[in-house]
């Protein structure tokens, strides 16, 4: 999709692809929703609901096309599995906080899973939305940060001392458990959470997962793919 | 105003769904409504980012939502929250700004508000209400209460002038017949305007009108009167608004893509802070010529 498209993002994509399956797959039942607040892995949320049936693959192959749907972050409005658009970020969490409200004002079942960047902590918007998620209780919000550790220009501890975000989630009134966010056997853990906390889940992931010249570097935050690094990125995953 | 609208939003709330969202500000003022809406009503706290996604996710959720706060702060802090969240989304959320224009006077810039419905109304879905007196705010609240679509409520001081009786809300009201050039008043502002030509006669002062609703798109919604008389005397449009995205840029833009060419054009609008210093809302609109005397002269209209 990104090669046909050439577009990039595809690092934060590659991070959180894992966990979004296995959630979508695993975890998540039909009342719950997804918030995607890392909107640039919008590609992988797409191929996520393409596995689930809910995308076509003729619908992937618009992505980022002249009159597609499937826009470089998730759209407003019209995709099942797609509640709400988002790409700027520090909007998820809140709304995610409003939709999980609404359920326990009304008395409705499910959760509200909301996934954000590490970089975007760096929002101050996320951090009114855990003040008020605290406040109101919202035991039905849960919250997954793909901490793959890198941003568009630095790696978060090197633009902002990141590296004790855990503790600041935890001061703010979330239980946290980091998980290896590429691993089942770790990503289990998030179907045994006890009900009546505010959880938060920190994804140990690697930027750029899978594709061995793209782990873990910078530049792929951005970067389209070329010929040459596609099919070397195929072969990889081929072989 | 403020308790017009307690009032009416108290009688709105007719089912589960109505909810509303402060921005930690009310105080002797929105009481009834929180008595009435338990735990409907929500103080969100000093977050205003917060509260305006807060919004849009609890109207994803099929929620009847309204947020309320001093002007500048429910639309500038969080307008990239507006943006995305609620018109991206076409959301029926309804904004509340309390003293509009320079409705907080001597409190100073930061609570002004000279640029809300300019900026608002270049969102998509989005529409403004300006009720000029406290009478006209039950009308509009349930004007809002029933759009399917984003709404910008400019609360601002009700100055009707007394023993006078004013028809029922509508976008468009003539207030005082004239013989002269159509004077075209947004909100508030239209009291002390209708207050000054009650001491004219009929034949020297100007044609009074107030406007309430924005953005004016379609000519075809102007009064005919209006609009014939604006061609045959001119145009004068006051705002408590700076002057981009004002009403007097919508008008004239409107006019001239119809064909319509005002013999004389004036447009009053709020100049900032000419001084440098601050003061009352009147204080203010002297300083921007916004004053009905200072706008008669402007006229060449004799007190």
């Amino acid at each position: 999709m990104h090669y046909e498209a050439g577009v990039g993002h595809i690092g934060g994509n590659l991070s959180a692809l894992d966990a979004m399956l296995y959630l979508h797959h695993y975890v998540m039942s039909a009342e719950d929703q997804f918030v995607l607040s890392k909107g640039h892995a919008a590609g992988a949320l797409y191929v996520t609901l393409w596995s689930r049936g809910i995308l076509q693959e003729s619908d992937l192959c618009s992505f980022h096309d002249e009159g597609t749907l499937l826009s470089g972050h998730p759209p407003p409005g019209r995709l099942e599995g797609i509640p709400v658009a988002t790409g700027s970020l520090g909007h998820g969490l809140p709304m995610a906080c409003g939709m999980a409200l609404a359920r326990k004002l009304k008395s409705q079942p499910g959760q509200i899973f909301c996934l954000c960047s590490d970089g975007e902590w760096q929002e101050g918007s996320n951090w009114e939305a855990l003040i008020f998620a605290r406040h109101h209780n919202l035991s039905n919000l849960v919250v997954l940060v793909d901490v793959n550790g890198l941003q568009g220009f630095g790696s978060t501890q090197a633009v902002a001392s990141m590296k004790d975000l855990g503790k600041h989630l935890e001061a703010f009134g979330l239980r946290t458990r980091e998980l290896d966010g590429h691993v089942e056997a770790s990503l289990e853990q998030l179907n045994t959470r006890s009900v009546e906390d505010r959880w938060c889940y920190l994804l140990q992931t690697v930027k750029g997962k899978g594709i061995s010249f793209m782990e873990n570097r910078l530049e792929w935050h951005y970067l389209p793919l070329d010929e040459v690094s596609y099919r070397q990125a195929l072969a990889e995953l081929n072989s | 105003m403020r308790s017009a609208a307690c009032n009416a939003w108290v009688n709105c709330v007719t089912d589960g769904e109505f909810l509303f969202l402060t921005g930690d500000l009310g105080y002797n003022a929105l009481e009834p409504l929180r008595e009435r809406l338990g735990d409907r009503f929500i103080n969100a706290g000093v977050a205003e980012q917060n509260m305006v996604s807060v919004g849009a996710g609890l109207a994803i959720e099929g929620m009847n939502v309204w947020i309320y706060s001093i002007a500048p702060f429910c639309y500038a802090r969080p307008f990239e929250q507006i943006r995305n969240d609620i018109c991206q989304h076409r959301l029926p959320v309804k904004l509340v700004g309390n003293g509009g224009g320079y409705g907080y006077g001597a409190q100073g810039a930061s609570h002004h508000a000279l640029e809300d419905y300019g900026a608002l109304l270049t969102l998509p879905g989005m529409r403004a209400f300006v009720p000029a007196f406290s009478v006209d705010v039950e009308e509009v609240v349930d004007r809002m209460h029933q759009i399917d679509h984003p709404g910008y409520l400019r609360l601002g001081r009700c100055e009707q002038p007394p023993d006078q009786e004013v028809e029922a809300f509508s976008p468009w009201r003539r207030l005082v017949r004239g013989g002269g050039i159509s004077v075209i008043v947004v909100g508030p502002l239209a009291g002390p305007f209708w207050q000054h030509m009650l001491s004219m006669t009929e034949s020297t002062r100007p044609d009074l009108w107030v406007l309430g609703e924005l953005p004016v798109t379609d000519i075809s919604n102007m009064p005919p009167d209006l609009l014939n008389n604006i061609v045959a005397n001119g145009l004068c449009v006051v705002e408590e608004h700076g002057l981009q995205g004002s009403v007097g840029q919508q008008l004239a833009a409107l006019l001239m893509g119809g064909g319509f060419a005002p013999r004389l054009f004036l447009h009053c609008y709020a100049k900032g802070y000419p001084s440098g210093t601050y003061g009352s809302q009147s204080f203010h609109r002297r300083e921007s010529g916004l004053e009905p005397g200072q706008v008669m002269e402007a006229l060449g209209i004799a007190p």
